[in-house]
């Protein structure tokens, strides 16, 4: 118990996918205007980082490792990431078209979100097991979905800010996401 | 022999790769959602530039606002006549008549004209020297000509002349307004095709100063105004200005009459 506590808090705070991995990027710099997109954002990563999870460490174990197959990993759990945005993907369509349209192009682009690919390689690279790995997948979109809510709360009262002309839009962007990586640099002692 | 584990690496690959596609095949009969053909029809007719003047994210997402009926035919600027027309029959509609819009440069203050104040070394770009003096041309009113609007363009429709102004080809021009945001000075508008009459000044200084930095600066000597009894011409703060709605009058007498040439005809008449 103590270990998937020690796992959750590592995925969540210290070992955070985006502000210390600086996993996943693109949408937390992209998504991160609105806080409503936002948290919808990180809950269908979230969803799918637990999914890749779950079926990553399934096929790693018994297709991959069972047939020797190793050196399969990055392209099979590609090929699991890719088709698991595409379901989720149909399946927020059909169940909220406003929240399909307010994630856009964000929602097929988790495809490629290095954060997902991350978390399936990670897994099997601490050689978790079944229940663990799931942990994982969760407390890692949770940490990203933390990092990507605090970033849009910030972005929200930064428009009302008075910011430099220069700096107005993406280099203030920039600057608040350094800041938060360094403010999350202080877990680091934690575990 | 082959190798083992290249069968068994292409077996579950292959196997994985058929899985997951039964899966979303599967998926998306049972999640289809039905879109309005509409959207994809007009998005084949719209021109696909996703220059996004018509203020959405892309032509795609215009076309599907479009349908919704959360914006207007007229809203994009680059779409032809002939494609407006037939998106209109798909939806249902009227054509309104959207006017084409073109680029108009309001100045004519070229080298040679204008008076040199300065030599400038900095960036050859007219924002640049808008930070550093305004560049070397002692109008403050008029173009820098360093060629940022040109730069703007992305149909090529727009061209320095020999003299240092640019130059709008009228045929090309599809009024996305480009050009308009990047002038520092604002000394291009976009005009009706229609508009041919145009004080091609912007200079408000007195007649005296603004003669003194350029020769073709409008130098609110009301000529104009007289020549049309106030109707169309008015010169207001020191710069004649084109009432088009009120004057109508073409070839026309204010462009003779104009001591320092600045009313002049731009385009020809009848073009579309």
């Amino acid at each position: 118990m103590t270990n998937l506590f020690i796992i959750f808090l590592s995925a969540v705070i210290v070992n955070n996918y985006v502000l210390v991995n600086f996993l996943g990027i693109c949408p937390f710099i992209g998504v991160s205007k609105k806080l409503g997109p936002a948290v919808s954002m990180g809950m269908a990563t979230t969803f799918v980082m637990t999914l890749t999870a779950a079926v990553a460490w399934l096929i790693n174990r018994y297709i991959l490792e069972g047939l020797n197959l190793q050196f399969l990993q990055t392209v099979s759990f590609i090929l699991v990431i890719a088709s698991l945005v595409q379901l989720v993907e149909m399946f927020i369509k059909k169940v909220s078209k406003p929240l399909y349209d307010a994630l856009g192009i964000f929602l097929p682009l988790i495809t490629t979100n290095c954060a997902i690919l991350g978390v399936a390689l990670f897994l099997v690279l601490k050689e978790y097991n079944f229940i663990e790995s799931i942990i994982f997948g969760f407390s890692a979109g949770l940490g990203f979905t933390l990092a990507i809510v605090i970033m849009a709360g910030i972005r929200e009262e930064l428009e009302l800010a008075d910011v430099p002309e220069y700096f107005k839009g993406a280099p203030i962007t920039m600057i608040v996401a350094g800041c938060l990586a360094l403010a999350f640099m202080g877990f680091s002692g934690l575990i | 022999m082959i190798d083992s584990s290249l069968i068994y690496a292409v077996v579950s690959m292959g196997g994985l790769g058929l899985l997951f596609s039964v899966l979303i095949t599967l998926a998306n009969k049972k999640l289809h959602v039905e879109e309005d053909p509409r959207i994809a029809l007009i998005g084949d007719l719209l021109p696909g530039a996703n220059c996004g003047s018509c203020g959405y994210a892309g032509c795609a997402n215009f076309a599907e606002n479009l349908v919704n009926g959360n914006s207007q035919l007229g809203a994009c600027p680059v779409c032809s006549q002939e494609a407006r027309e037939k998106i209109a029959q798909i939806m249902g509609v009227e054509v309104e008549s959207g006017e084409r819009k073109v680029a108009v440069v309001m100045c004519q203050g070229g080298d040679g004209t204008v008076k040199k104040k300065a030599d400038y070394d900095g960036i050859r770009t007219c924002i640049g020297a808008t930070l550093a003096g305004g560049g070397e041309r002692a109008c403050s009113y008029g173009c820098i000509g360093y060629g940022d609007c040109v730069n703007a363009c992305s149909f090529d429709a727009i061209h320095m002349n020999d003299k240092g102004i640019p130059v709008v080809d009228r045929a090309k021009c599809t009024g996305c307004g480009n050009c308009v945001e990047a002038c520092p000075r604002n000394v291009i508008e976009m005009h009706p095709i229609s508009h041919h009459v145009f004080v091609l000044c912007r200079n408000k200084d007195d007649g005296k100063s603004a003669r003194a930095v350029c020769k073709a600066a409008c130098i609110g000597c009301k000529i104009c105004e007289k020549a049309v009894d106030g109707v169309g011409f008015n010169v207001i703060d020191n710069l004649a200005v084109v009432d088009h709605e009120k004057y109508t009058k073409e070839p026309v007498l204010p462009t003779e009459k104009c001591p320092t040439k600045c009313i002049v005809i731009v385009g020809e008449a009848g073009e579309v």
